[in-house]
């Protein structure tokens, strides 16, 4: 029964780290800067997934801290871009 | 930027943010945590705060300048090495009381240098982001 839960568990993992690739691709890529702050945000989020499941396939429970603090923290990132392409929108050029 | 949603939701994840520094400061010593990632994380519950409202604001609620809390933290780590001097042991050397508090578990002075580190990274952040918000 383990066996399969932690086949399933490498198995998240290995298609989570196809989801940072395709981030990284959008935000290498992406047109515009709002782009690239969404591709940034999905990053973090990858981020907290990879650590929550990695600490429930090595039973290491000191990832799942990591994944609340990189949740809490990545919404202050987001939020504080935000408002830096509001300023920008209202200086006219994007 | 006044966003209801974004002031409102800061109110509750600034709750979350200060009970969880406050959790690694205090777990800080034999696993993974201490004072310069609390600090870093209740900096961030104030930078949420400044963002969502104003950067005032956010002075406001923290009451003292964030130099002062640099000042505090300052002399709180250097104290906490004094404490080894008194005994006649070298400098920072570890001093514990001998019975354990509960909830806390042993108490001793690693513990307020951690607390110093806690204020002074807490105090240098929030000073770089307020003022830079200003601008």
């Amino acid at each position: 029964m383990t066996n399969y839960m932690n086949l399933f568990l490498e198995i998240i993992l290995g298609i989570l780290a196809l989801a940072a690739v395709a981030g990284f691709l959008r935000l290498a890529r992406g047109p515009s800067l709002p782009d690239r702050v969404v591709a940034f945000d999905l990053l973090a989020t990858v981020g907290v997934g990879i650590s929550a499941v990695y600490s429930m396939a090595h039973n290491q429970p000191v990832f799942l801290d990591v994944a609340v603090v990189l949740a809490l923290i990545s919404f202050v990132g987001t939020v504080a871009f935000a408002r830096y392409i509001e300023e920008r929108l209202k200086g006219g050029t994007l | 930027m006044k966003s209801l949603i974004l002031q409102t939701a800061s109110r509750y994840l600034m709750v979350l943010l200060v009970i969880f520094s406050v959790f690694i400061l205090l777990r800080g010593h034999n696993e993974p945590g201490g004072g310069f990632v609390g600090g870093l994380l209740i900096a961030g519950a104030f930078a949420l705060y400044g963002l969502a409202y104003t950067p005032k604001t956010a002075r406001r609620l923290l009451r003292l300048d964030p130099r002062t809390i640099i000042g505090v933290g300052l002399v709180t780590a250097a104290g906490s090495g004094l404490a080894a001097v008194w005994h006649g042991q070298p400098f920072l050397t570890g001093q514990w009381l001998p019975y354990r508090i509960p909830f806390l578990g042993k108490l001793g002075t690693v513990f307020f240098f951690d607390l110093g580190v806690y204020l002074v990274v807490l105090g240098t952040t929030l000073l770089v982001l307020l003022t830079l918000e200003e601008e």
